[in-house]
């Protein structure tokens, strides 16, 4: 459901959402509750990556946790090397541990974000999970 | 593909919540 607002015609909208900046996007569910914000400018495909990760953030707030898995897994797929791509592996082996109670998938993405993205936030967030 | 955008904050959540879909607001001051 794509909802445009210019801030001139719409300033009100702006400040509800404590908008302070343009652009910015929000993903919301569909309660109207934000579960993601891009702030500033972002090339198609690191945009169209973000995008996708609200849409998962959507889907795990919802513990739907195969629909999540399978968004974060399109993010990988689609944009490996977005900044998007280590978050997602993270968000996905949660997701995927939610649903199964496996841990052990932990554990093997830790050794995957250290492998591929090993400067990223995300893997020093997922050492506590390697073997 | 061209997008649709819905300009109507209230009407946009209030289908959102019927159709059970999530919103993309967009926020921009660049000229039309």
């Amino acid at each position: 459901m794509p909802l445009g607002v210019h801030i001139k015609e719409n300033p009100t909208a702006f400040h509800r959402f404590e908008s302070v900046w343009t652009p910015t996007a929000l993903v919301l569910d569909e309660n109207g509750k934000e579960r993601h914000r891009i702030e500033g400018y972002l090339p198609k495909d690191e945009f169209a990556a973000q995008l996708l990760l609200g849409l998962a953030r959507v889907a795990f707030m919802q513990k739907k946790w195969a629909d999540s898995e399978k968004l974060y897994d399109e993010i990988l797929q689609k944009y490996p090397n977005s900044e998007a791509a280590p978050e997602s592996a993270y968000w996905k082996a949660v997701s995927r541990y939610k649903g199964t109670k496996d841990h052990t998938v932990l554990g093997e993405v830790q050794k995957t974000l250290q492998q591929k993205y090993p400067n990223s936030i995300w893997t020093q967030k997922a050492i506590p999970w390697a073997d | 593909m061209a997008v649709s955008w819905n300009k109507d904050i209230d009407a946009a959540l209030s289908q959102a919540k019927e159709k059970h879909k999530p919103v993309l607001v967009d926020f921009s001051a660049a000229p039309a």
